[in-house]
């Protein structure tokens, strides 16, 4: 297992499809925080707590001016599937093809189970990681963590 | 994870505030886990007697689960009414059946304004009041629903009863 990418390095940048037919990338969204959840998968059922507490919590990252970013292994279309089946009203980006390659920048990847960690970074708006870490694959890390980064990101 | 919104007076306290042991559940009135931990929780109520006090807060997937909302704030509202607990429970008893049908009967056999009731839920008055409980959760590490606090640090061993049980006899034997 890599050593996730920590505070301080400048965030490697990628474009991913967000949508069957849309791709966004990270420079896009210079210029305010960024929150990166690398997580295992769709459909396993602590991701879908995961994804699902993040998106009642979504107003609160909103406060600070952040975007929420999920990150898997999974295709656009499961991703489709599963944000509409869960209501997820943040983009969910498929690291599909090549498999991994940006959880792979980020030490997120898992190479023998082919999946991410679960691990969750926050990127100023400079682009610079600002807080990472990463839990272990079964724990839901909650919320806490990312609001106290936010907050503690120079206004 | 410890909780970093002290049990306060604006919390639904069962028990004395001299009681040892605090048990704090964040909860959520749809989640069939909370569901079944409510009669889980009148047992280990029952066992501790006095010497432990129970507060809940509310956690609800409103996302996930379209009624958990609008049962909190039905709760809140009798709560506002001194009602909070005869709804709590009542609520979670009636879990398959949450919607403005059972409010409004729960809110007759509990002898509250049934008007008042309906246009508090469709204003979302009490909404301020959930949205706060939510938050202080999440800040506390709330990851999902139940999550339980003994004495204010996260119990994050299961709610099955003997360990809920075993849990809250060490903080009463460390208090």
């Amino acid at each position: 297992m890599d050593m996730i990418l920590a505070a301080g390095t400048p965030a490697p940048d990628f474009s991913l499809h967000v949508t069957p037919d849309q791709k966004l990338s990270l420079k896009e969204l210079r210029g305010k925080p960024v929150i990166l959840a690398f997580y295992p998968a769709d459909w396993s059922p602590v991701c879908g707590d995961q994804m699902a507490l993040y998106n009642e919590v979504l107003s609160e990252f909103h406060k600070f001016g952040a975007e929420l970013l999920g990150i898997s292994v999974d295709g656009v279309w499961c991703h489709d599937a599963f944000a509409k089946d869960r209501h997820l009203h943040f983009p969910l980006m498929a690291d599909f093809e090549p498999k991994g390659a940006v959880a792979k920048a980020y030490g997120a990847y898992r190479a023998q189970e082919g999946f991410c960690e679960r691990a969750l970074f926050v990127i100023d708006k400079k682009g610079v990681i600002a807080w990472s870490y990463c839990s272990p694959v079964a724990v839901n890390p909650g919320a806490d963590g990312i609001l106290e980064a936010l907050e503690n990101l120079p206004k | 994870m410890s909780l970093r919104v002290p049990v306060g007076e604006q919390d639904h306290v069962q028990g004395s505030a001299d009681a040892s042991c605090t048990l704090l559940e964040y909860g959520d009135y749809e989640c069939p886990h909370c569901g079944r931990a409510h009669p889980i929780v009148k047992r280990v109520q029952k066992h501790f007697g006095k010497k432990l006090r129970f507060v809940f807060r509310n956690f609800p997937l409103s996302e996930m689960h379209p009624h958990a909302e609008s049962a909190a704030e039905t709760a809140e509202f009798a709560g506002a009414h001194g009602k909070f607990w005869e709804m709590h429970d009542a609520l979670f008893e009636n879990q398959e059946q949450l919607g403005g049908a059972l409010y409004l009967k729960l809110a007759q056999e509990f002898a509250l304004p049934p008007q008042e009731l309906r246009a508090a839920v469709e204003n979302r008055e009490y909404l301020a009041r959930v949205k706060s409980d939510f938050t202080g959760g999440v800040r506390s590490g709330v990851n999902g629903t139940p999550t339980f606090f003994i004495n204010g640090k996260r119990h994050d061993a299961s709610f099955e009863y003997d360990d809920l049980v075993e849990a809250i006899q060490a903080a009463l034997a460390s208090a």
